[in-house]
C-alpha cells in the first residue's frame, strides 16, 4: 500500500461562535492552544505511520485556524509534513501582515478566506466579526505576502438577502479576482440558535433560492470560472499559468480517496474504516498527553456504502465518474429514465462507461442521486 | 305458552331520541336486569354502537310485565338498514313510536313509521324527554297524533331518563298491542329477522315463530336459500341467552344453527322443519344487494394480509358486506367493497381501523351502475375505472328521498336537490312549522357529499331518509385522471356530463397542489376518453443539492441522502412520478375538505 496522501488538521478555536455554525469549535481559551497543538502533534506521531512519504494535500480547518496563537500555529506548521497543496482556512479580520508572513514561512500555499458576504447588514445577521473592507484588505495582504492561490467562501440565502444584494456580492467577489470560490447556500441546521431566530424568514425565501443558485453559477461561469463541483469554482488553467487550481484536498474527499484527520471532531477514512474523534477538547488533550489514542466513533464501510458515497460525491463533479466504481449501487432503470429526461449522460470511452450530470442535472444533484441509487435490502 | 299473554313490539326512534335509554329502563323496571348489573344501554352490544349512539344490529329481548311476556325487538336506526328494519317490524304486532319532544319527528322515524303502518302494526306514540326544559310535549304529541291518526290525548308523555311514565308505556303495550295469532297445528314456519355470529357456536338466528312449533335438535331448512342445519339450541334472550325446549307460534327467540357463515342464513328467510316442511315461505324476502362501492387499500402495502383477515372476520357478522380483491396501479393491493349505503361504509371503515388497528386508504364511494354495451350485453360496474368507454346506455340507481325541515329552509333544500338532478315529487306540511319534501334523486349524487351539504345549508335542521327505487338511464360519463400521462386508476370517477368539467378541474387543481415538484415538468390532466378537459402542470424543481459537502464527515451527508431515498420508497409511482400517500388522501377526501 502506498499510504494515505491527504491530511486534515482541525483547529477549533474561534473568537466567537457564529450563530449558524455547526462545526466543532472552541471559543477563546487562548491558554489551551499550546496543549492542543501538543496533542495534535502527539496524534500525528501516533497515526502518522499510515501516511505516504510525500503528501499531496494538507488542510488546516476550523474553527478559525488563524485565530490560534501565532507561535503555536507556527510550531504546528513547522512540524507538519510537506505537501503539494497546503491550505489554511482564515477569517478576514485575523489576517495581518505578520500572519501572512507566518503562513508563507510555514509552507502554506493556499488560503481559504471566510468572506461570506460583502453586505455589512448581512454579515451582522451571520454574526460575523469582519467588515467588507476586512475581506479586501485580507486578500491584498495575502497576495502581497506572495500567496497566489486564494479562495473565497461565500454564502447565499442569508435571511433578508435580496437578489440585488446577491448580485452585489458576486460583483464584489469577482473584483478581487480570487483563484477559487466556494459558494454555499446557507444551511439552517435544526436546533442552532440561528435557525431559531431566522427559520421563518428562511422558509419564506426557500423558493427564491432556486433562482439564487442559478444566478451564482451563471455569473461565475460567465466570468470564466470552472464549475467543477456543485458549490465550487476555480479559474481555468489558461488564467492560472497552466495550474489546476481546484481544491485538491476536497477533491480527495469527492473522489473517494483515503485521508487522515487529526484533532477534535476530525474524521479519517482509511481502508474502508471511518473514524471520528469525539468533540471534547479536554478529554482529547488528556488522552494524548498520556500517549493514548483519543476516543472515537468507528464506522466500517461495506462495499455498497463505499460505492454509494462514491456516487453521491462523484456526481457533484464536472469530471465524469467511471460506472465501474459505482455499479453495485446503481438502479439501471432509473439511470435510463434520468438520461432520457436530460439529467445525466452516459458516455463510453476506452476504459469503460462514464457517468456525468448534465447542467440541469447538476442543479438537481441530490434528487438525481437519490433516484439513481439502489440499495440491496 | 298462551298467545294471549305474549306481546311482540319494536321501538321506532331516531338516533339520539332516547331509544336505548328507554330500553334500559324497561329492562330495569321489569327486573330483567338488576340495577347493579345494569350496564348503560344494554342492548347495544358493540363498542362502536355505544360510542356512536346508534344501533347497528337488531336484537330481541324478552321481559315479564304484569303476567305477560313482552318481546322487545330492537331495530337499527339508520336508512342503510331499512330492509332489516322492515323484517324486524314484520316480526311484531305493534310498535312504539318514540320521539324526542324537544326535536319532533325526523325523516327516518317517519319512513319507519310508514313502514309499520304498511305492516298493519298497532302504533303506540310516545313523546320522550319531557324533562328537558326545551321540550314541547304538546307540539310533539300533535305531530305524532296527526301521523298515526290518533287523538293527541293518546300520545304518552315520558322521560326515559328519569323514569317518568315508563310503566304507563308497559301497560299500554299490553292494552293496545294485540297478541300474536298463529296456527300451532300448521307446519312450523319462523321468520329470520336478524342474525349474529358467535365465535364458538356459529350463526345465531333471531326468529319470530309464525306457525307451528320448533323443537331443540330438530333438522331445519331455510326455505329461500335452501340451507339445511340442525337447531342445536333454542332459547330466548332475557337478556342473556336462556335455552328452552321449544318455541311455538307467536314466540320470539333464537336458534343456534352451528353454521359457519352468516351469508348462508339471510335476514328475511323462513325456517321450517325438515320433518314436516311448510310449503310456502313467508312473504317479503329480498336479496339485499350492496349499492355503494369503494376500494379499500392498506396505507402500508405490507398490511394487505391483515386487511383480508379483518374483512373476513367482519363478514362473519355482517352478511350485507361484500368484497373482492382489487389491484390498483396507484394504491397497490386492496379490496373493492360493497355496502348497503354510506353509513354502512363508515361503520365498516371505523371497525377496520379501530378493532383491527389498520391504516386505510379509501377511494371515493361510487354506486352500482348498469352499463349496456354495444351488442346488447349488460354489465354491472362497481369501479369507475372498469366502466367501458363505448356504451349504448348507462343506468344508475335512484332513490326516493325524504327531507324534513323547518319551513324556512325549503328554498335551500330545493336548490340543493336541483343541483343534484333531483326530480321533485311532493311537499307536505307535517305541522305549521315543519315540511316534508320528497324527491327522486340519483344515489350517485347522494354519495357525493349530499348529506353534508344538506346539513350545512339547513344549519343542521334537516333530517333525511331514502329508499332505493330502481335504475334510470343517465347522461353519465367516466372521467379519468392522468399524472405524467398515465391514468391513475384509483381516481377515475363517473359523473353526469354537466358536472364532468367542474369535477375534473377540481381534482386536477388539487393534485397539482398536493404532488410535490419533481425533477421534470409533470402534466396533470382530467380526460373523458382521449379528450382532455382540464390540465395543470407541476413545474419541475430547479434545485435540489446538499449544500456543503466538504470536510471528511461524509457519513452525515450520506445519511441525509439515505433518508431522502427512504422517503421516496414510501411514495407511489405513477407515470414515473412520485406521489406521496398524502396526495391521494387529500384528493380522495376532497369532498370532506369542501364542506369545511
Amino acid at each position: 500500500m502506498s499510504g494515505v496522501r491527504h491530511l486534515y488538521v482541525h483547529l477549533p478555536f474561534c473568537a466567537n461562535r457564529c450563530g449558524y455554525c455547526d462545526f466543532v469549535t472552541v471559543v477563546g481559551r487562548q491558554a489551551q492552544h499550546r496543549g492542543y497543538v501538543d496533542a495534535l502533534l502527539a496524534e500525528l506521531a501516533l497515526e502518522g505511520r499510515v501516511l505516504a512519504d510525500r503528501l499531496q494535500t494538507v488542510f488546516l480547518g476550523g474553527g478559525t485556524p488563524t485565530f490560534t496563537a501565532p507561535e503555536e500555529l507556527a510550531r504546528l506548521l513547522a512540524r507538519l509534513p510537506d505537501a503539494d497543496e497546503l491550505t489554511v482556512e482564515a477569517n478576514p479580520e485575523t489576517v495581518t501582515p505578520e500572519l501572512a508572513r507566518l503562513l508563507v514561512e510555514g509552507g502554506v500555499n493556499r488560503v481559504s478566506l471566510g468572506a461570506q458576504s460583502f453586505q455589512p447588514h448581512l454579515l451582522e445577521v451571520l454574526e460575523r466579526r469582519a467588515q467588507p473592507d476586512d475581506v479586501r484588505r485580507a486578500v491584498y495582504l495575502l497576495r502581497d505576502a506572495g500567496l497566489d492561490n486564494i479562495s473565497l467562501d461565500l454564502v447565499y440565502g442569508i435571511p433578508g438577502q435580496s437578489p440585488a444584494e446577491l448580485g452585489a456580492d458576486l460583483a464584489d467577489a469577482l473584483t478581487l479576482e480570487p483563484q477559487h470560490l466556494s459558494y454555499y447556500e446557507l444551511e439552517a441546521k435544526p436546533g442552532t440558535r440561528f435557525t431559531r431566530a431566522h427559520g421563518h424568514e428562511l422558509e419564506r425565501q426557500a423558493e427564491a433560492m432556486e433562482g439564487y443558485f442559478e444566478a451564482v453559477v451563471d455569473t461565475l461561469t460567465a466570468a470564466g470560472y470552472r464549475w467543477y463541483e456543485t458549490a465550487n469554482f476555480c479559474v481555468t488553467p489558461g488564467r492560472a499559468r497552466g495550474r489546476d487550481l481546484r481544491a485538491h484536498h476536497n477533491l480527495a474527499y469527492w473522489q473517494g480517496r483515503d485521508y487522515l484527520g487529526l484533532g477534535i471532531g476530525a474524521v479519517s477514512t482509511v481502508a474502508g474504516v471511518r473514524r471520528r474523534n469525539l468533540a471534547g477538547l479536554a478529554a482529547y488533550v488528556a488522552a494524548l498527553s498520556r500517549g493514548a489514542a483519543p476516543r472515537r466513533e468507528v464506522e466500517v464501510l461495506d462495499e455498497q456504502t463505499r460505492a454509494f458515497e462514491r456516487l453521491m460525491l462523484g456526481l457533484r463533479l464536472d469530471d465524469p465518474l467511471p460506472v465501474h466504481d459505482v455499479e453495485s449501487c446503481l438502479d439501471s432503470a432509473a439511470l435510463e429514465r434520468l438520461a432520457a429526461g436530460g439529467l445525466l449522460e452516459l458516455s463510453r470511452n476506452g476504459a469503460g462507461d462514464e457517468l456525468r450530470l448534465t447542467r440541469r442535472g447538476r442543479f438537481l444533484g441530490g434528487a438525481v442521486t437519490a433516484e439513481l441509487v439502489e440499495f440491496a435490502v | 305458552m298462551e298467545l294471549e299473554r305474549i306481546r311482540n313490539f319494536a321501538i321506532i326512534a331516531h338516533i339520539d331520541h332516547g331509544k336505548s335509554t328507554f330500553a334500559d329502563r324497561i329492562l330495569e323496571l321489569t327486573g330483567a336486569v338488576s340495577e347493579r348489573e345494569m350496564r348503560e344501554q344494554m342492548l347495544d352490544s358493540m363498542e362502536l354502537e355505544r360510542e356512536r349512539g346508534i344501533t347497528i344490529k337488531a336484537q330481541a329481548v324478552r321481559v315479564r310485565w304484569r303476567d305477560h311476556f313482552l318481546n322487545l325487538i330492537d331495530t337499527p336506526g339508520h336508512v342503510d338498514f331499512s330492509y332489516e328494519v322492515s323484517r324486524s317490524l314484520q316480526a311484531c304486532e305493534g310498535a312504539l313510536l318514540l320521539v324526542d319532544a324537544s326535536q319532533g319527528i325526523e325523516a327516518q322515524t317517519l319512513a319507519n313509521a310508514y313502514l309499520a303502518l304498511d305492516n298493519d302494526l298497532e302504533i303506540v306514540p310516545v313523546a320522550n324527554k319531557i324533562d328537558l326544559p326545551q321540550a314541547d310535549p304538546e307540539a310533539a304529541a300533535a305531530e305524532l297524533a296527526q301521523l298515526v291518526g290518533e287523538s293527541p290525548e293518546r300520545v304518552l308523555r315520558i322521560s326515559a331518563k328519569t323514569g317518568t311514565g315508563v310503566t304507563d308505556v308497559l301497560d299500554a303495550i299490553i292494552e293496545r298491542i294485540p297478541p300474536p295469532s298463529g296456527d300451532l297445528a300448521a307446519p312450523a314456519r319462523a321468520l329470520v329477522f336478524d342474525s349474529s355470529y358467535d365465535q364458538y357456536r356459529g350463526v345465531v338466528a333471531f326468529v319470530r315463530v309464525v306457525d307451528g312449533r320448533f323443537e331443540t335438535r330438530e333438522p331445519l331448512r331455510a326455505m329461500v336459500q335452501g340451507t339445511a342445519f340442525e337447531a342445536e339450541e333454542l332459547g330466548v334472550m332475557s337478556p342473556a341467552r336462556e335455552p328452552v325446549a321449544s318455541l311455538g307460534a307467536g314466540e320470539v327467540g333464537y336458534v343456534v344453527t352451528g353454521l359457519k357463515d352468516v351469508s348462508r342464513l339471510r335476514v328475511g328467510d323462513t325456517l321450517t322443519s325438515r320433518r314436516r316442511p311448510a310449503v310456502e315461505p313467508l312473504p317479503g324476502y329480498k336479496d339485499v344487494k350492496p349499492m355503494v362501492f369503494a376500494g379499500i387499500f392498506p396505507t402500508d402495502s405490507d398490511e394487505y394480509p391483515e386487511l383480508r383477515d379483518a374483512l373476513e372476520r367482519l363478514k362473519l357478522n355482517d352478511g350485507s358486506l361484500s368484497y373482492e380483491p382489487e389491484t390498483s396501479q396507484a394504491l397497490g393491493f386492496g379490496f373493492r367493497c360493497g355496502f348497503l349505503g354510506l353509513l354502512h361504509m363508515e361503520i365498516v371503515r371505523e371497525r377496520l381501523e379501530r378493532e383491527f388497528d389498520l391504516d386505510l386508504l379509501i377511494t371515493a364511494p361510487t354506486v352500482a351502475y348498469r352499463a349496456t354495451r354495444r351488442g346488447g350485453d349488460v354489465i354491472e360496474v362497481h369501479n369507475p375505472a372498469e366502466m367501458p368507454v363505448e356504451l349504448d346506455l348507462v343506468e344508475e340507481p335512484y332513490v326516493k328521498a325524504s327531507v324534513i325541515v323547518p319551513k324556512d329552509f325549503v328554498g335551500p333544500v330545493m336548490e340543493l336537490a336541483n343541483e343534484r338532478r333531483g326530480i321533485f315529487d311532493h311537499l307536505e306540511y307535517l305541522s305549521e312549522e315543519r315540511v316534508l319534501l320528497s324527491y327522486a334523486l340519483p344515489l350517485g349524487e347522494i354519495v357525493y357529499d349530499f348529506y353534508d351539504q344538506l346539513k350545512s345549508r339547513t344549519r343542521g335542521y334537516a333530517s333525511f331518509d331514502y329508499d332505493l327505487s330502481g335504475f334510470q338511464p343517465g347522461d353519465l360519463t367516466r372521467v379519468d385522471i392522468l399524472v405524467g400521462g398515465e391514468q391513475v386508476d384509483a381516481l377515475s370517477l363517473i359523473v353526469h356530463r354537466d358536472a364532468a368539467y367542474d369535477r375534473g378541474r377540481q381534482l386536477v387543481e388539487r393534485l397539482r397542489k398536493e404532488i410535490p415538484r419533481q425533477m421534470f415538468d409533470v402534466p396533470v390532466q382530467a380526460a373523458i376518453g382521449s379528450r382532455v378537459i382540464a390540465r395543470e402542470t407541476i413545474k419541475a424543481r430547479r434545485k435540489d443539492v446538499l449544500a456543503k459537502c466538504y470536510g471528511g464527515d461524509i457519513s452525515r451527508k450520506r445519511k441525509l441522502l439515505e433518508k431522502q431515498k427512504k422517503g421516496k420508497k414510501r411514495m407511489k409511482q405513477v407515470g414515473g412520478v412520485e406521489v406521496p400517500q398524502e396526495a391521494f388522501l387529500a384528493v380522495l377526501n376532497l369532498d370532506t375538505e369542501r364542506k369545511r
